[in-house]
């Protein structure tokens, strides 16, 4: 493993047809389908993708070479490009294609077309861009919008539907187009610093070395800047322009490669990634972070990097001759090496898309063996995994907040927020890494201790409840390492929030550590909700007017029950004692129903009896004497 | 129970005086078994200046009433003898080693009119054996945290080398005892826990956590604020040694320099040191002066294995206060205490600040001080908390409390009643001056008011107790 790859090739790529003198293959970046069309279609048009399972085939007229083929979103219609000037659509029902329709521009040449939906389409024209709906039953198109203005080329991203049109002489202004609903909206044009101004001007920025991506929800044009021996930039440069949806765009990253050559950009994961023909390497950089260099390898056998290949955004890698098409995977667990400061790394991390267990075992990792850090370390990335964790719990709270207080005001209903794999809980931390963790033989307990702390700080910090199972492990640490008066003062301070189950697992303790005892009663006390627990305690503990003062303090005396009272007084063999409780429910009887009597169901018969036989018949409260 | 305690008689021009320590002497029996040989056993005494006859006859009068006693009740030696002038108190640390203290009885004078002499009029009855009886335990406490145990010293050096440290310990301890205003407080001998919310106190966790793992010389740390503690690493029994001898040796000592004005040449240097507050109280007084010496005081305390030696290093940034404890076989030297400081002190002094904000906040959450109706004394065996409004701050000569002796001594006379029963108690006394004294017992826990109410009957006073629980005792289990 001495060279562990960073990016690796999808497992199943999307095989079919390669290129050939009777095969030209088409890809569509909207739809993610490659388009092997035989003999112009006549003997066959196969289409295939997203995945290695979807394919489309059918046949078509061979009316001359085809230069771009797309079907409209959910593949409803067909449009075909063969010439500069015109464009013919079909509408697809099952495996056959009816209807076509052309569309004829007059004067300007097609530099192709991007569906927006199923029946909207745009034409980008060296004139302009012309934005039209399909109506297939009537065969017609109606224009919703058109623009006049000179295009050298166009880039589309589908995932927002906006058109980056390439205008001016030299073509690095740029004009972004965005679509929605049969609306277009221009969206502040910007231009692009060329490395060295051409004179006289000509056409300088091309199609190649621009692209757009959604990074991180947001849109961006990244720009391949080449290095130039007359500029003093020694290398070349990827520059991010950030795309707003109204504002006006920004330079806004800059990452420098170091190095000189052919480039290719793809976007996985939010990361941008850059190939290098050359050195055979992609270069990977997220924002916020460096750029780090890192070899790549496919995993089916194929030369890497040949000549053919072709890269589409975000994360499609094309063999034409071979017949594949892959998408680019990040594999996160090599990666986890590549940043020392495990601060930075956790940043890194929580942004990933399959992270989860990658952070798992990063947290193991800085816990135990040779990678164990420092405990500020451990809580600067406690801190981080809390902080998103804090951040889903809110969106959470607010959404359960919006649902219960009913549609009726806010409009639009909340959407229920997505709980990604960087939403680390206390549930994953404690299956994953603290439990075993703290079983580990060979780390020292004060370490185990400092780390738990460490973790119920922070979720404190983020104000997060801890769950019990926390405090739990805490409890069973201390006890196991004999560290009694550390865990008195834990629960003095009341860092293990108070809980019934946590007093019942004090009261466990007691015949080991006895002041566990008034720490359980204490909490039980707190909590306000358990009286009975009280109860039970002190009569198991002999404290029976103890037990019945406090019942009458929360004024429960009224519904408890004489025969639980009576029974604890009788066993500590005070006769005194057991003359007091017993004189004690006789009042409370008086005072409920008028006779100092014991009815049926209190199944007092026994202690009556009893009390006869100590004091005699004449010592029982007459109903009269009161 | 209701007790009405007499009036206390006045007299005009009569003089005053407290109980003064008259006698301090630690023997052993075995040193010296045989007639002519009694000096032996004496191992210390106080006043040293005393001739040498009295000793052994002093000594020899207690050896024989603890004697005498014993056959009575073999397991349970006698603890005091009352005579009129004076009260002597008998404890037995280690086997056969004996320390008594002896107590003169406060007394009064009168003056006697013809130019006769004045009559001496002594109080029997006004000391309490439960308090000196700890004063005696507590010096032995002292004692054995800076040397170990009397086993030891033996072991290490015999006769000589226990007298030596005996000598050279208790010579200037007993000048620190201030017999006359010992009370209840020192029967409980309690520590005084800082009041702190979750958060802040989780934040000293994870300081202490930290600081121990980069110093990994550190075996043990305690850290207190306003002389309070909030966290220790030793066992309990060993830090309520430890936090008497901070809050009533170290602490004062050091606080007058801090309270010394800005140009007070009782200031210590902090020169150079602008990043933060943090100084030693133990060890180097100044790290930046080439002659300062890397000594600290060691003590000791309990271990799995007997009883192990540290060195106690004492550090403070404005009113926090760490305790590192360290082995004492390990040398420390300038490097070593130059990376403390380095790394404790800026952080101690956020630390410090950071707790100072947080109580600010909650005393003014809770509303502003006034002056309530009642003073109180808790204590709680379990964790040995104890809290007084009747004291005030402790300064290194004297406990000043703000009640009259004469309800102090109430308070000792409860205590000794609830000392006897193990049953949950209540006490309630009327003392002269309209004072209603209350004692409760709950459990593990003690709780003594004193309330000043002009006219109140049985009945209110044990409301205005029961309402005094509510607000500031709800929180732990304490029945009414």
């Amino acid at each position: 493993m001495a060279e562990e790859h960073y990016l690796e090739l999808s497992e199943n790529p999307v095989q079919f047809e390669h290129a050939s003198s009777v095969n030209n293959v088409f890809f569509d970046e909207a739809n993610k389908q490659v388009f092997a069309v035989r003999s112009g279609g006549a003997t066959g048009v196969v289409v295939k993708g997203p995945d290695d399972k979807s394919s489309v085939a059918f046949r078509m007229d061979d009316k001359g070479e085809v230069k771009c083929i797309k079907f409209s979103i959910g593949n409803k219609i067909l449009a075909v490009q063969r010439t500069s000037k015109s464009v013919v659509s079909s509408v697809k029902t099952v495996l056959s294609l009816r209807h076509t329709f052309t569309h004829i521009t007059r004067n300007a040449s097609i530099l192709g077309f991007c569906w927006t939906s199923w029946n909207e389409v745009v034409f980008i024209t060296d004139q302009g861009v012309e934005f039209y709906q399909v109506f297939p039953d009537k065969r017609s198109l109606k224009l919703l919008k058109s623009q006049s203005i000179n295009v050298n080329w166009y880039q589309y991203c589908p995932e927002t539907a906006v058109i980056l049109l390439s205008t001016t002489v030299q073509g690095n202004v740029l004009q972004p187009l965005a679509f929605k609903n049969g609306n277009v909206s221009k969206m502040s044009k910007f231009e692009i610093e060329l490395p060295v101004v051409p004179k006289p001007a000509k056409l300088s920025l091309s199609e190649r070395d621009v692209a757009m991506a959604t990074i991180y929800g947001q849109l961006y044009v990244m720009y391949l800047k080449h290095h130039s021996r007359t500029a003093n930039s020694p290398s070349a440069e990827v520059v991010l322009y950030h795309l707003p949806r109204d504002g006006p765009c920004r330079k806004s990253h800059v990452l420098k490669l170091n190095t000189t050559g052919k480039f290719a950009l793809n976007i996985v994961d939010n990361l941008v990634v850059v190939h290098h023909q050359s050195s055979q390497v992609s270069a990977e950089g997220a924002r916020l972070l460096g750029s780090a260099v890192v070899p790549s390898q496919p995993p089916v056998p194929c030369q890497l990097y040949s000549s053919s290949w072709s890269v589409f955004q975000p994360d499609i890698i094309i063999s034409a001759s071979e017949g594949y098409l892959w998408y680019l995977q990040v594999k996160l667990p090599p990666t986890v090496k590549l940043l020392q400061d495990k601060g930075k790394l956790m940043d890194f991390l929580l942004r990933r898309r399959d992270c989860k267990m990658v952070i798992l075992s990063v947290c193991s990792q800085i816990l135990e063996g040779s990678e164990k850090a420092g405990l500020p370390v451990v809580a600067t990335v406690f801190d981080k995994l809390n902080q998103v964790y804090k951040e889903y719990l809110e969106a959470e709270q607010s959404y359960t907040a919006a649902v219960e207080s009913g549609p009726s005001r806010g409009g639009a209903a909340q959407k229920r927020p997505v709980r990604t794999q960087a939403v680390i809980d206390q549930s994953d931390m404690y299956t994953h890494v603290l439990s075993s963790f703290s079983e580990r033989k060979g780390v020292s307990h004060k370490f185990i201790i400092a780390v738990l702390m460490e973790y119920i700080r922070s979720l404190n910090q983020y104000q997060i409840t801890v769950q019990h199972y926390l405090y739990e492990l805490v409890i069973k640490t201390l006890v196991h390492h004999n560290l009694f008066y550390m865990l008195h003062q834990f629960l003095q301070y009341h860092v293990l929030n108070d809980s019934k189950p946590l007093a019942c697992l004090l009261l466990s303790l007691e015949s080991t550590y006895p002041p566990a005892h008034q720490l359980s009663l204490d909490m039980l006390k707190r909590l306000s909700t358990a009286n009975d627990e009280i109860v039970e305690v002190l009569l198991s503990k002999q404290q029976v007017l103890g037990a019945l003062r406090f019942i009458r303090s929360v004024g429960a005396h009224d519904n408890v029950s004489a025969r639980k009272f009576l029974d604890a007084a009788r066993q500590t063999g005070d006769q005194m004692l057991f003359y007091t409780v017993f004189r004690s429910f006789q009042q409370r009887n008086q005072r409920l129903r008028g006779s100092p009597a014991f009815n049926p169901g209190e199944h007092c018969e026994e202690h009556v009896v009893h009390f006869k036989q100590l004091f005699g018949e004449q010592a029982l409260m007459k109903a009269s004497t009161v | 129970m209701l007790m009405i305690s007499p009036k206390m008689a006045s007299g005009m021009q009569e003089k005053q005086y407290t109980p003064c320590l008259l006698n301090f002497f630690i023997y052993n029996p075995t040193f010296g078994p045989r007639e002519g040989e009694e000096e032996k056993k004496i191992l210390f005494y106080h006043p040293s200046e005393v001739e040498k006859n009295e000793k052994i006859r002093n000594v020899g009068l207690c050896e024989a009433i603890v004697q005498f006693t014993r056959t009575f009740c073999p397991t349970k030696p006698a603890k005091s003898l009352h005579t009129q002038k004076n009260r002597q108190f008998f404890f037995e640390p280690e086997e056969n080693f004996w320390i008594v203290m002896v107590v003169r009885n406060p007394m009064i004078e009168k003056p006697n009119k013809d130019g006769k002499p004045p009559t001496v009029e002594y109080q029997e009855e006004e000391i309490l054996d439960t308090v000196y009886g700890a004063v005696v335990r507590q010096c032995y406490s002292m004692y054995k945290l800076f040397n170990g145990t009397f086993g030891r010293a033996m072991e290490a050096g015999g006769v000589e080398l226990l007298m030596q440290k005996l000598e050279k310990f208790f010579y200037r301890y007993l000048q620190t005892l201030h017999l006359q205003s010992c009370d209840l407080l020192d029967v409980f001998g309690g520590i005084s826990f800082f009041p702190l919310d979750k958060m802040t106190y989780l934040k000293i966790q994870s300081f202490v956590n930290r600081v121990e793992e980069s110093l990994s010389l550190i075996k043990y740390t305690a850290f207190l604020y306003n002389d309070q503690l909030i966290w220790s690493g030793l066992e309990q029994d060993d830090m309520r040694i430890l936090y008497k001898y901070l809050t009533t040796s170290l602490f004062p000592r050091h606080s007058e320099p801090e309270l010394a004005g800005r140009d007070s040449p009782l200031r210590p240097e902090v020169a150079g040191n602008l990043l933060h507050y943090g100084r030693f109280l133990t060890g180097p007084a100044n790290l930046k002066d080439p002659e300062a010496k890397f000594r600290f005081p060691k003590i000791f305390v309990s271990s799995e294995d007997g009883y192990e030696e540290l060195h106690l290093i004492v550090y403070k940034a404005m009113s926090a206060a760490a305790c590192f404890m360290i082995d004492a076989s390990v040398e420390l030297t300038r490097e070593f205490c130059e990376q403390l400081d380095g790394l404790v002190g800026p952080q101690l002094t956020l630390l410090a600040s950071d707790i100072c904000e947080q109580f600010t906040i909650n005393r003014r959450t809770s509303g502003p001080e006034k002056e309530p109706q009642f003073k109180f004394i808790y204590f709680n065996h379990m964790n040995l908390a104890e809290k007084s409004t009747i004291h005030m701050r402790k300064t290194a000569s004297v406990c000043l409390t703000s009640v009259h002796p004469d309800l102090m001594k109430i308070l000792g006379d409860i205590n000794c009643d609830f000392a006897r029963v193990d049953e949950d108690e209540e006490i309630i006394v009327k003392a002269m001056t309209d004072y209603w004294v209350v004692g409760k017992k709950s459990d593990q826990r003690e709780l003594y008011v004193i309330l000043n109410q002009k006219n109140a009957n049985l009945i209110e006073v044990n409301e205005e107790v029961k309402r005094l629980c509510a607000t500031q005792f709800n929180n732990i289990f304490f029945l009414d």
